[in-house]
């Protein structure tokens, strides 16, 4: 069968301006630049033009090659500048690239903002109608889906006031509501799930697993490990403009992981403030049992998690250190704090927390990393979400909660439990 | 489903081979868009749309007072007002167009960075709500026309085809102008710098019989020069001669402009989401 998207060799150039700071260009300068070449040529007619130091070349992308199937959904990972928006943005039509060539079999949707177009002084249902052709959807389309989006977007009360003065909640929705019921065989979406609320994000993955189910093309860029573990199947690492790894998103997450180009296992607060004026953050790390900063974990060892912390004034609460275990799911896993603290006096702290083995899952888990007093009225003095990970990791080979198949075991945790048989 | 799909082929440098059918399936956002703008426009306004009429109608007032009772220009048998109004309607529609257009992908940058479609929607439906302006203006001029009691004869059948050169001088206009001002902003301050200008090289506030028969094709080198003597002599009659070979010249030089503005706008549109 023909992949729905064949890409070959593409690169896109851009050229780097490094003189001016205007994104755009000034007649002027084009003049006077053309003036200069001009009497540098009757100067010397002879030699060729020099490079121009001014001007550098940067590929976003080079040497992409890959190809998805019809009906896969398709996490594309990398860190900021890996090429994951520009990749989007060729696929999507916005921009040509510079070599390379791309076959898509199907009708393409690109959503690659929330609300593109969407106008402030219109009211919701004009909105609706303008954002729904904007993103190719014909006037009878959009009536037939009136209902339905309004429905999703929860805001059936504010169809007819202007979306200026709806709260970025309901614009959000509103936005998001309208997109996700284009009917297209190709989707292609970037990070629009960062935001509105918890419930919404859900109901937002929600709508995308339905249309992926629907045997369509997901392409979803994203920043969120656990979203990209959780909607997609398959995935394209992205380095610096070329693919690193592509696979099954298991094992590309972890790709990511392990060349340190995730959310670390190790994370220094000391240059970024984290904090409030009583307490801030210095660092956090993830450690195995003998000490060493540790990505990766048995499953039947423990997780050391290590926040240290510096206390800047005298008379401060109690204050409790607390660690929030996110899965890749982006479910809370559970929440521990210390439960054992006093008072304590200015100066750095070190506050560990152990996880025993065979505990955990396997699995991408996230930490965040918290201090919050109760007394004399309750604070949260700081609360960095998810700023590290770490992996449990099962080999198979003599893991006490493994029995003797490699099917996975579902569940946040596998622990292992005292059981007991006795004759009735 | 499957028998239906298209194969879409993206490659540097290729020219859309469907991009005249994007552009019809597209049909429907010039609409939407235009839509929005007059949507937009009087949105938290008293009078609302009675500004489109209001505006113009002063325009011809001043106009009126300047040039035939304080400059004392000539306007035949014809009251002056009408042959400031026939003037005023096209090119208030081009300039309005123009500029509109000129400005259309700057002031939608964020859905060309965001969104594909057929960028030639975004200046096209802003020369669409100019296009809709004109035809409001227009209810003035039949009102004029019915308080001066002027009948106009059989020229005025002729009117929608100089209407014609009127919309394919401002999107020509407008194309080059939206196109270049993606990449050199110059042309922001340019735009103004035109409209204002050429109000006064084109014969809107007087007839163009006043300039000297030898400098009559120099003078029709400004294309609204034709477009406006063809309105005056559509609506007046034969109360104003129509200088053919300078017509025909702005004609022609429409038709270049109107072509080459799309050819040069679709060579570069493919830029415009790096460049904006």
């Amino acid at each position: 069968m023909q992949p729905a998207i064949s890409v070959q060799n593409l690169g896109k150039r851009y050229v780097l301006s490094h003189q001016f700071q205007e994104r755009y260009t000034a007649l002027r300068d084009v003049v006077s630049n053309g003036v200069k070449k001009l009497a540098d040529k009757l100067r010397h007619p002879l030699t060729a033009p020099a490079e121009d130091p001014t001007h550098e070349e940067f590929w976003a992308l080079r040497d992409v090659n890959f190809e998805i199937q019809q009906g896969d959904r398709v996490g594309i990972i990398g860190r900021n500048g890996a090429g994951k928006s520009t990749l989007l943005k060729i696929l999507s039509r916005i921009t040509e690239p510079t070599c390379g060539q791309i076959k898509i079999k199907g009708r393409v949707s690109s959503l690659l903002e929330v609300g593109t177009g969407f106008h402030p002084e219109l009211t919701g249902r004009e909105n609706i109608f303008l954002n729904g052709a904007i993103l190719g959807m014909s006037k009878a389309e959009i009536a037939r889906k009136f209902d339905e989006i309004v429905a999703f977007a929860e805001v059936e009360k504010f169809l007819d006031t202007p979306v200026k003065r709806y709260s970025s909640g309901m614009y959000v929705r509103l936005a998001f509501a309208v997109a996700a019921n284009l009917e297209p065989e190709i989707l292609i979406v970037d990070e629009v799930l960062a935001v509105g609320d918890q419930q919404f994000q859900k109901k937002c993955l929600g709508k995308m697993e339905e249309v992926g189910k629907e045997g369509r093309t997901v392409i979803f860029v994203s920043h969120s490990m656990p979203t990209v573990t959780s909607l997609c199947d398959r995935a394209i690492l992205l380095e610096s403009g070329r693919v690193a790894k592509m696979g099954p998103t298991s094992e590309v997450v972890m790709h990511y992981y392990t060349s340190g180009q995730a959310s670390p296992a190790s994370a220094d607060f000391s240059a970024k403030y984290v904090g409030d004026s009583k307490v801030r953050l210095l660092k956090g790390d993830i450690k195995n049992s003998k000490g060493g900063v540790a990505l990766e974990t048995r499953i039947d060892e423990p997780v050391v998690v290590e926040m240290a912390f510096e206390i800047l004034e005298k008379n401060v609460p109690v204050l409790v250190p607390n660690f929030h275990f996110y899965t890749a799911g982006g479910d809370c896993a559970f929440v521990s704090h210390d439960t054992g603290m006093q008072y304590l006096a200015q100066g750095k702290y070190v506050s560990k927390c152990i996880i025993p083995g065979n505990f955990l899952n396997e699995g991408s888990y996230f930490v965040g990393m918290a201090i919050s007093s109760f007394s004399p009225t309750t604070a949260v003095h700081f609360y960095e979400k998810s700023c590290l990970s770490f992996n449990v990791i099962d080999p198979h080979e003599g893991i006490i909660t493994r029995p003797n198949h490699a099917i996975p075991i579902p569940g946040v945790v596998r622990p292992y439990l005292a059981w007991e048989v006795a004759a009735l | 489903m499957s028998a239906t799909q298209q194969l879409l082929i993206i490659e540097a440098g290729r020219s859309e081979r469907h991009y005249w059918r994007d552009l019809w399936r597209y049909r429907e956002l010039f609409y939407f868009l235009a839509w929005r703008d007059i949507l937009v426009r009087y949105k938290q306004t008293v009078i609302g749309l009675a500004w489109s009429l209001l505006r113009p109608f002063l325009t011809m007032l001043v106009f009126t007072l300047v040039f035939s009772k304080l400059a004392k220009l000539p306007s035949g048998n014809v009251p002056y007002p009408i042959l400031i109004f026939a003037a005023l309607l096209p090119w208030q529609f081009f300039a309005n167009a123009f500029s509109e257009a000129g400005n259309s992908l700057i002031n939608n940058s964020n859905m060309i960075s965001k969104v594909y479609f057929p960028r030639l929607v975004v200046p096209a439906s802003a020369v669409i709500v100019s296009f809709i302006d004109f035809l409001i203006s227009g209810i003035i001029l039949v009102g004029l026309m019915a308080w001066y009691g002027y009948m106009p004869d059989w020229h005025i059948v002729l009117l929608p085809v100089f209407t014609l050169i009127a919309f394919a001088a401002s999107m020509g206009a407008g194309l080059w102008m939206a196109a270049l001002n993606v990449k050199y902003r110059d042309f922001r301050y340019i735009i103004p710098f035109v409209v204002q200008l050429g109000l006064y090289v084109s014969p809107v506030g007087f007839s163009s019989s006043i300039v000297p028969e030898k400098w009559r094709l120099l003078y029709s080198i400004n294309p609204m020069v034709g477009v406006i003597d063809g309105f005056r002599w559509s609506i007046m009659g034969g109360e104003a001669q129509l200088y053919w070979p300078g017509f025909f010249l702005s004609i022609g030089l429409v038709t270049v402009m109107l072509i080459t503005g799309i050819v040069y706008f679709r060579q570069t549109e493919r830029r415009f989401a790096d460049l904006i």
